[in-house]
């Protein structure tokens, strides 16, 4: 491994922590929802995607069934593949390192490896690996802490948990409404699910909301 | 087996294959316009709808409480570029003040 640059370093390691941090927000969702603090560390694990770990227990905690939540959080997760479509031709790896590159294949480290292409192609794949693999990490300890965390509270919502969650999704969501366009499917999406919540069992009329998206994808 | 450990071993599964499948397949398979135009929309889809359903909603039933104030706080933090944590930590500081002194 050639030398890696201190600010492909100084990227992936705050970014690294920043992401991680959220982790704690998603164990305390998790087990406040429902889950127990061992599959609350497993989704972080495997899954290894915050919108889609975000998904599955705001849709179970919902009261929707298995598979809605698997749905949803899995629609979420079809970005990763695409990055892994864009990554793949510039990491050029095969066998177990191609898996281990595909886990952590996530928002954050195609991110910074897309950014430090522009410097050459060491820093491209130093910041991948480094993110990838710091992210990890510190996702996985922060979802323990914030899961143990909320065990240890009792009724969540009197700590405001059942707030954090939507709160989450909101900071999610937020820097993807780049345009009208955007703002204006935020809005038909949020009201078409609550317009559908009294009607469709629980979990569909969020996934429901695929369809807009993917009409308004269509048009234009 | 219940609800909780089928939605985590399933999306789990679902969630390695999609990032696996992504490093396996020929990159002008996915290069469509229509195709990254919706994959860039359907986030901002069912994450709004998720913002909307854990606000509003308790089971089938609509319904307005503390977690309205809790969110209207998070919009507020985020329009002030607050960060995520701040955000998070915002909402459920208001929700509960309100939820265990109201």
């Amino acid at each position: 491994m050639s030398k890696v640059e201190a600010i492909t370093l100084r990227d992936s390691l705050s970014l690294s922590l920043t992401v991680g941090a959220y982790g704690i927000a998603f164990g305390a969702a998790s087990v406040a929802n429902g889950f127990s603090v061992l599959q609350s560390c497993l989704l972080s694990l495997l899954t290894f995607s915050g919108a889609s770990q975000f998904a599955v227990v705001g849709v179970l905690g919902a009261g929707g069934s298995a598979i809605s939540a698997i749905a949803t959080a899995s629609l979420l997760g079809v970005r990763n593949g695409l990055y892994g479509v864009i990554m793949a031709p510039r990491l050029k790896v095969k066998g177990l390192k191609r898996v281990i590159a595909a886990q952590v294949t996530i928002d954050e480290s195609t991110g910074v490896a897309l950014g430090a292409e522009k410097r050459n192609e060491a820093a491209m794949r130093h910041g991948f690996w480094l993110t990838g693999f710091g992210v990890f990490v510190f996702w996985n300890l922060f979802t323990l802490a914030g899961a143990l965390g909320a065990k240890a509270m009792g009724d969540t919502r009197a700590w405001g948990l059942d707030s954090a969650v939507p709160a989450a999704f909101l900071g999610l969501v937020w820097p993807r409404l780049e345009s009208n366009r955007d703002r204006l499917l935020a809005v038909v999406s949020m009201v078409f699910a609550l317009a559908m919540t009294p009607i469709l069992p629980a979990g569909l009329p969020i996934i429901a909301t695929a369809f807009i998206a993917i009409a308004v994808g269509l048009r234009r | 087996m219940n609800a909780f450990w089928i939605a985590t071993i399933g999306t789990s599964v679902i969630a390695f294959l999609l990032k696996y499948s992504g490093h396996s397949i020929p990159q002008h398979w996915l290069e469509h316009p229509k195709l990254q135009r919706i994959n860039a929309l359907i986030p901002v889809a069912l994450l709004s709808a998720l913002v909307a359903v854990q606000t509003f909603t308790e089971k089938n039933k609509l319904m307005i409480d503390h977690r309205l104030a809790g969110v209207s706080v998070a919009v507020i933090a985020l329009l002030l570029k607050a960060p995520f944590p701040v955000v998070v930590l915002a909402a459920a500081v208001t929700s509960a003040g309100i939820y265990n002194w109201l």
